[in-house]
């Protein structure tokens, strides 16, 4: 059902392409001449081994990182490197590798600072909490209301996240980058270090967020079996080259993919 | 019609009339939805229960056909069984978390024409059994998420099909007075809803209760503890139980108060926090639960805080009963119980969502009296109920003022109560069931001719307080040689309400009296030992250490000295006791996966100690089986001293006898 629905947006809409990406940082390569591309609407994963790049790669397109060569094709602009405000008000959120989130605050707040791109009142407006001012945080809070819905997080609206479980971080985490109401959605290792049944209701909420959202959404995974259930396509990395590109079946069969992954020297 | 409706409302269409009538302004339910609570008057749910109700007419439902109704506390659920009934349908609510498999057979068995459920989940379960339902038409789902891209054929959103019936009520003129007519047609003897008990042996039961059934016995339980249209309660235990359906619903319906939706599961407890209950109704792990949450968070506090909270919890245990029940108290502690009320009781209570409780009620299984007086020496009114399924949940209740930790009270309105000659509770009243759905020969087996219903409980009247006391079920219970009463549940929970004593299993049927094996709860007796410096080396030398079973033979004491206060079960104390050179573990099949003893397979396994018990021999030796932790297999031999107790002699025979 979903694969169809991913297909039939793919005929022409590329949200976001990369060509001949390089980056190294010193002496270390950590990609040459990566090129792909993302579909609207669809779930495009980004797998390989440890220090094939792939966070690299994440960071290149939101603007952490910015390439030595290479171009970023995003909503028809090309430039040569991404700048992190223009990755965010171009509607690219992420969530990362290693929680990060303001551990002080509660689930709410964290929820809450993701929509401060969407805030037009000034300071002294929000400080003084009248009239537009709190007209706006009443809209920005049901936005958020209903994103705490949607991620089933009512429970621990008000607790501070820095004493929650780490699976329910995550979902905070994924929470605030949902208060952005990205076009392009950036996970990190949306599963790491989570158990069985964390991971599934993680898979489930991607997967909602793709159909109710329509969010495109871009993810590195390590559990290949989420990845191969989750996404349309998948692009495979090894060493900073991109080895492989397609659905999860043709990757799965890749010779490349599979020397990758068994350790074959190279 | 409404009028008529008025005077003599005897469905729960007909009292929705009513209400909407006479407490048109008033909240009849509350959910919290996006962290805010939404509101609707009674006005407001009849005019989404009337057009919900012609929807599901338009999809084709009539008279007598079933309606499963599947999910958590959600309004448009409650709506959904009110809509049902107003066409003469019969709604039957399941528990939410059954699995497929175990849905299948209650769908297939009520023959569901339509089922109105919570969202995706439940869809998705009954989707994947659908082939095997063959009456089922429509299911209609209440929460659209992740459902849009599904074959909607023969599925829809509740929304729709209530939208579906405003336009039939705009269109057509006839509408609205053809399903005025369908309420008014609903009598008090119809049948009412249909609800399956779990069932511990075989296959569930369909209990069918009609309107009268679950109407009077609602009335009779607001007139006992004068319940009107200003209570708040909290819906969050399973639609299906029995319990639910008469406090949330039925209760609800015929005094008129309003019922608050938690936000989710996991909110409970700080959603009734904002409500405030007035009446609450909790199985007692519900209260063990609170309970134990706050001591941990107590543990944690500074010390200052800790010492205050434990010197008035220590002042409100030895007078904050007496208080409540309206005894004569010394002014002293009753100025300190006030001080404390500031400090500590009331933020307690507060944190509890308690603040505002009139009436609460534990029901379901016995509760430790620990737990119980807790409760109540903070001054809240915490009450037992003893009830069923088949007789619409009320057979005895306490009454304000007579509350005993070990009672389940007195019959309540209209109940007649008697206890058959093997000591089981039959009742009688306005509340009996009409029968089980399908099932003639189990109706027989349970309820007679003259409509006693057989409870399956054993139990006795306790001539000193004329309560209820329920002791075990009938089947469990036998008898010492010498005729008396031999109930081991009742024994071994007063036995297990020591923390020192993890397990106990009770024996004595056809024997010429009592024993017990037993075991130490390794926490409580380990914290114990190191306190005073005992020292052992394993379970087993902990075990068998002679302080533990001087210190546990003080608890067997105090258990026969509170079985012989009661007369049926005076000649039921302990004369000998053991304790457990190993504990009694389900991995070795001593206890069932529910953590329930197995007591035929004890009896069996430990033959040469129970062998010991009953021939007078002081000690026994055992050899036993046990699966270590990774599975591997071991013998643990040992030798188990056997206790021996002094038997109290009942006041009334040393009367005799002098």
């Amino acid at each position: 059902m979903r694969a169809s629905a991913g297909q039939g947006v793919a005929a022409g809409d590329i949200v976001l392409s990369v060509e001949d990406v390089s980056l190294g940082f010193g002496g270390v390569q950590a990609l040459t001449g990566v090129s792909f591309d993302i579909r609207n609407g669809e779930i495009r994963a980004i797998i390989g081994p440890n220090g094939a790049g792939k966070t690299s790669m994440l960071n290149v397109i939101n603007g952490f990182y910015h390439p030595q060569s290479g171009r970023i094709t995003f909503k028809g602009k090309t430039r040569s490197k991404m700048r992190p405000y223009e990755a965010a008000r171009g509607g690219i959120a992420r969530t990362f590798q290693n929680v990060a989130l303001f551990k002080g605050m509660t689930a709410l707040d964290n929820i809450m600072a993701g929509r401060t791109l969407k805030m037009h009142r000034g300071v002294l407006w929000q400080i003084l909490r009248v009239g537009p001012a709190l007209a706006e945080e009443v809209e920005h809070r049901l936005k958020v209301e209903e994103i705490i819905d949607f991620l089933e997080i009512a429970h621990i609206r008000k607790i501070p996240v820095g004493r929650l479980p780490y699976g329910l971080q995550k979902r905070v985490e994924l929470g605030r980058a949902l208060a952005m109401e990205p076009n392009l959605l950036l996970l990190d290792e949306p599963m790491a270090g989570m158990n069985l049944e964390e991971k599934e209701d993680m898979s489930r909420f991607i997967i909602d967020v793709n159909n109710h959202f329509g969010t495109t959404i871009a993810l590195i995974e390590h559990d290949m079996g989420v990845v191969m259930d989750l996404s349309d396509r998948v692009v495979v990395l090894d060493y900073g080259r991109k080895i492989a590109d397609g659905t999860p079946d043709d990757v799965k069969r890749d010779q490349k993919v599979i020397d990758a992954y068994l350790g074959v020297g190279h | 019609m409404a009028t008529g409706a008025a005077a003599d409302a005897d469905t729960f269409p007909k009292l929705l009339i009513r209400n909407a009538e006479i407490f048109r302004t008033r909240p009849a339910m509350r959910h919290k939805d996006l962290g805010i609570w939404q509101a609707w008057t009674w006005a407001q749910v009849l005019d989404h229960v009337r057009a919900f109700s012609i929807g599901m007419a338009e999809l084709g439902l009539k008279r007598d056909d079933k309606v499963a109704i599947i999910g958590g506390n959600r309004p448009r659920l409650y709506w959904a069984m009110c809509a049902a009934q107003a066409l003469g349908a019969v709604p039957v609510p399941l528990y939410a978390d059954s699995v497929a498999e175990e849905m299948a057979y209650v769908l297939e068995h009520a023959e569901i024409a339509i089922a109105v459920v919570e969202d995706q989940e439940q869809v998705d379960k009954i989707l994947s059994i659908a082939d095997r339902l063959s009456t089922l038409k429509y299911i209609v789902y209440d929460e659209p998420r992740g459902l849009r891209d599904y074959d909607h054929q023969r599925l829809g959103a509740f929304a729709d099909v209530e939208a579906a019936g405003r336009r039939r009520l705009g269109a057509d003129g006839d509408a609205r007075a053809r399903w005025d007519a369908s309420v008014a047609a609903g009598r008090g003897g119809d049948l009412a809803v249909i609800l399956y008990t779990s069932g511990t042996t075989g296959r569930p039961k369909g209990v069918m209760l009609s309107f009268d059934n679950v109407v009077i016995s609602a009335r009779n339980g607001n007139l006992f503890d004068r319940l009107d249209e200003h209570e708040e309660i909290i819906a969050y235990l399973p639609l299906a139980w029995v319990g639910d359906h008469i406090f949330s619903y039925a209760q609800s319906y015929v005094a008129g108060f309003c019922v608050n939706c938690p936000e989710a599961a996991e909110t409970v407890v700080e959603d009734r926090r904002e409500i405030g209950t007035s009446y609450a109704f909790a199985p007692p792990r519900i209260y063990e639960n609170l309970l134990t949450l706050t001591m941990v968070r107590m543990e944690d506090a500074g010390a200052l805080k800790r010492a205050m909270f434990h010197f008035f919890i220590e002042h409100a245990r030895k007078w904050g009963e007496r208080i409540l029940n309206g005894e004569r108290v010394p002014l002293v502690a009753r100025a300190v119980y006030r001080l404390g009320d500031v400090l500590v009781y009331g933020p307690l209570k507060n944190r509890f969502g308690l603040s505002r409780i009139r009436v609460g009620y534990t029901a379901g299984e016995a509760i430790g009296p620990e737990i119980f007086r807790f409760y109540r020496s903070l001054g809240i009114n915490l009450k037992q109920l003893y009830g069923q399924t088949e007789a619409a949940v009320y057979i005895t209740a306490q009454p304000d003022g007579e509350i005993y930790a070990d009672t389940v009270g007195k019959p309540n309105f209209d109940v007649d109560v008697r206890i058959a000659e093997n000591g089981e509770v039959l009742f009688k009243s306005p509340g009996v069931f009409m029968g089980y759905y399908k099932d003639p020969e189990k109706t027989a087996q349970t309820k007679t001719p003259d409509g006693w219903v057989h409870s399956g409980d054993a139990g006795f009247f306790d001539p000193k307080t004329g309560h209820l006391k329920i002791i075990d079920r009938a089947k469990d219970v036998g008898r010492l040689r010498s005729g008396t009463l031999f109930a081991p549940k009742y024994i071994e929970n007063k036995l297990k309400f020591y923390p020192n004593i993890r397990e106990a299993v009770a024996f004595g049927d056809d024997r010429d009296f009592v024993c017990a094996i037993l075991n130490i709860d390794i926490t409580a007796v380990g914290s114990w030992a190191e306190r005073n410096n005992v020292v052992y080396g394993s379970y087993q030398e902990l075990a068998g250490h002679p302080q533990v079973y001087e210190m546990l033979a003080a608890h067997v004491a105090e258990v026969n000295r509170s079985l012989v206060a009661e007369k049926v079960m005076a000649g039921a104390q302990i004369k000998r006791f053991l304790i457990l050179h190993k504990e009694l573990d389900a991995d070795d099949g001593e206890l069932t996966r529910t953590l329930k003893v197995r007591r035929g397979f004890i009896s069996e396994r430990f033959a040469p100690l129970i062998k010991a018990l009953y021939d007078g021999s002081p000690a026994a030796d055992i050899a036993t089986d046990v699966t270590f932790e990774d599975g591997r297999k071991g013998v643990v031999a040992a030798r188990v001293r056997i206790h021996d107790m002094d038997i109290v002699v009942p006041a009334a025979d040393l009367e005799r006898a002098a």
